[in-house]
Parts: structure tokens; sequence; C-alpha cells
């Protein structure tokens, strides 16, 4: 790992400013859907959970576990979702992590990726059995739906990493 | 990647209190969640107040950044159009002398038709429109289909009116903020219009799937199957949708229906009208009053 060389005598960024970015840009990721096209087929990633899964694996001490919950319930008041269905796979999904986390201690960006893809795999089929009835002709578009996301994951992941350096160092 | 070590709280008692704390808050909103969840599936307008208020906020946005996009896609448009206007001027000018006589006879009909049904004492309805707003955004991550309608109560939008196009249905009005309202799409999973076949008025079912299409159930066992081309029609059934707005056409045969697609593209359409509800649902009886 090439770190960048650390400026010392640099002032510490101000507090709001290192807590504000990230969540801003959770809420900004969850706000895409007010994006004036109206879809035919739910196809949009949920930009507003791989922003927050973002933050979650690179730094794991930004948001508290506890964290995922009001984002989720963010998102459900723009999602179109029924109320508390993001705020409950969300938060179980943060738990899962926390599961990986302790077993799975040395990880790579792969490993991160796969966790990832899980959580987004999880967090979108929970919402469809959630919000829309079985015999609904939706999946085909959901694993469009999952698949479009787990390939935008890392340049999502590339955009937090950006941010997290512009955000200043403590 | 190294392990980052602050969620490792090693002999610190403040550093381990607070990481169980952050599970015990973070289970106790994973159980708030259930039961939001619970009562949204159980009573889903129970929490409009909270989503139309954060839509509230966004219309604005959705409706500016919509504004300048459609300007800008205009431009190229706008420059074919002054180049290409002499040309068109002669072919509107050739179709509208073809179109004359055509004009004339639908204007007797018209007439014909208006005195006719005098003469019947038809008692028929009129639906008038409510307003005329812009469709601005839509649950384009989520598998519901709902679009948001840039007009709320304020404007007399309320749950439950019709939601129509220049092309036909578009949805009806599930929930309303002051100046927002959420329309449930007919493609959508939970959707059902009562519609008619245009050829011999077969009554069927047109539900949504939660893709671009509509599933049209027979209301009553026919002999006469539905055809590729067959046009549905609101037919009025149920006093929600006035009759007689174009549906969807049927696209391809199913097992015990078929499946159409819908005359309203909703990723095309901008305006909608919202009308008043065909023939409004009796008030609830007056709750007797307890011995």
């Amino acid at each position: 790992m090439n770190e960048p060389p650390v400026e010392r005598f640099t002032p510490s960024a101000p507090r709001w400013q290192r807590i504000g970015v990230p969540i801003a840009s959770v809420l900004i990721g969850s706000l895409v859907t007010i994006v004036p096209v109206i879809a035919v087929n739910p196809v949009l990633p949920p930009f507003g959970l791989m922003v927050l899964l973002g933050w979650r694996l690179l730094r794991p001490e930004v948001f508290p576990i506890w964290a995922a919950a009001p984002f989720g319930l963010f998102d459900d008041c723009v999602s179109g979702q029924p109320m508390g269905s993001a705020m409950l796979l969300w938060t179980v999904s943060f738990f899962a992590i926390e599961l990986f986390d302790t077993r799975l201690v040395w990880r790579d960006f792969w490993q991160d990726w796969l966790i990832a893809a899980l959580a987004i795999a999880f967090c979108l089929i929970g919402g469809r059995l959630i919000a829309s009835p079985i015999a609904a002709h939706v999946d085909t578009m959901l694993l469009v739906q999952i698949l479009l996301s787990v390939l935008l994951f890392p340049l999502v992941a590339r955009l937090i990493a950006w941010l997290d350096r512009k955000r200043g160092r403590a | 990647m190294a392990p980052p070590k602050n969620r490792r709280p090693g002999f610190s008692r403040r550093a381990q209190y607070g990481l169980f704390f952050g599970y015990v808050v973070a289970a106790v909103l994973a159980v708030a969640a259930v039961v939001l969840l619970a009562l949204s599936t159980l009573n889903p307008p129970a929490f409009a107040a909270l989503r139309s208020g954060v839509a509230e906020l966004t219309a604005p946005v959705s409706a500016g950044v919509s504004n300048v996009a459609n300007g800008i896609a205009s431009i190229p448009g706008a420059i074919g159009d002054y180049f290409g206007v002499k040309h068109e001027n002669a072919r509107l000018r050739k179709q509208l002398a073809a179109q004359h006589e055509l004009l004339m006879r639908a204007r007797l009909l018209s007439y014909d038709n208006h005195r006719l049904k005098h003469l019947l004492e038809l008692r028929d309805r009129s639906t008038p429109a409510v307003v005329a707003a812009r469709l601005i955004s839509s649950s384009a991550g989520s598998t519901r289909r709902m679009a948001l309608l840039n007009a709320g109560f304020r404007q007399q939008v309320a749950p439950g009116m019709p939601v129509s196009g220049p092309h036909g249905v578009i949805g009806r009005v599930l929930e309303t903020g002051p100046d927002t309202a959420r329309v449930l799409l007919v493609t959508d999973p939970e959707s059902a219009v009562p519609v008619r076949r245009t050829r011999d008025g077969v009554p069927a079912i047109a539900n949504g799937r939660g893709d671009a299409l509509i599933e049209i159930h027979p209301v009553s066992l026919v002999d006469k199957p539905f055809k590729v081309g067959d046009v549905l029609l609101s037919s009025g059934t149920g006093g929600l949708y006035p009759p007689d707005i174009p549906v969807a056409r049927v696209v391809r045969l199913d097992r015990d229906g078929a499946l159409a697609m819908p005359f309203e593209q909703p990723d095309t359409l901008d305006y909608a009208i919202v009308q008043r509800a065909f023939f409004p649902a009796p008030p609830l009886p007056a709750p007797t009053p307890a011995p």
C-alpha cells in the first residue's frame, strides 16, 4: 500500500466536514430517484445503499452500526417502497457485515466487492418480496438491476475514496 | 487491507460499552423497522404525510431539472423545424384538403349522436378535469410502479382520482401532499382497471404486472378469445375511471387472457390530467349512536 505522504502540519479538517460529507453523500445517493424520468422498469441501482456500503467497507469508523436504520428510513421516504423495508434490510446487512468483520479480518477489495454484492442482492430481493406480490413479473428486471448495481459498485467505491480524501484528515 | 483498529475496543471499558450500546440501538431500530413495516403493510396510507413532506421538498428540484432538460432537448428539433417548415407547410395544406371531407362527415355524425342521445334522454355524467400537471419523477429503483405528480390537495387533487394523459389512462392518485401527489401507474402489480374490448364490449380486468405490460383477464368465460391488436377502453365499472378512455392494446396472447401494452408510455409522457372519480363512492353510513 503506497499511501500519499501525510502533511504533518496541516490543520485538521473541521468535525462537521468530516462527518457531514459521508452523511450528505448517502442522502444524495438516495435522492437519485428524484431525477425527472418516469421509469417503466425498475432498473435504477439503489445508490443510497451502495454509497452507504462503500463508506462502511472503506472506513468502518465513520458510521456506527445503528446508522443504517435512519438512512434506510430516509430512503423509504423517497423510493416508493413500503415504510420500514429499507430500514430493516439495511440494518440486517450491517449486522452481517459486522460478522464478516470479525471472521474475515484481512481483506482485499475483491472480498469487499463480494460482501457489497451480497448485501445489495439481499436488500433488493428482500425489498421486492416485501413490496410486490409474488405473482408480479418483475424478477427479470430485478436480476438486471442487481447485476447493474454490483457492476457499478467499484465506481461508487472509487468515488467514496475520493470523497474520503477530500473531506480532510482528522 | 489491514483491519481497522477502532472496532476492537481492547481493555477500555468505555469503548466496550460504546460498542455494545451501538449494537443495542441497532437491534432496537431493526425491531422498530419491523413494526413500521407491519403498520405500512396493514394500512398503506399510514405514512402518507411523511412521504408527501419529503416529496414536497424534492418536487421543485425534479420540476426544475425536467424543464431545463426539456429546453435543451428541444434545441435540435427547433433548428430542424426552422429549415423544414416550408416543406412541412405544403404537406400540411395537402393533408388539410384531404381531411376536409372527413371532418364534415365527423361533424355530422357528432351532431347526430348528440341529437339521438338527447332523444333517448341518456343520463350521462361528465367528469370535469381537476387540474393538469406534470409527472416529475418515479420509483425507478423499486419494484412498485409509482410516479410523482406536481399537484396536490391545494389544487383539489384527492386520493382515488383517476389520472390520464393525451393517449390514455395513466393511473390513479394514491396519496396527496400540499403540492405533490403519488400516482399508482396502471403497470403496478397492485393496480386493476375494469376495461372492455372495443370490438364487442367484452368486459375484462387489466392488472399491472410490474414490467411495462398489463395482464388482461376476461371477467366472464367467453369463447371469443382475444386477438393481437385488440384495443381496450376503460369501462367505467366500479365508478373510478370514466368510461371510454383508451387503456391498452393487446400484444401477446396468454393462457387465460392476454398481455397488453398501455397506450400511455410513462417514460415519454409529461403532462397528465387529474379528473374527479367518475361515480364517487356513497358516503359512509353515519355511526349508530350507542344506547
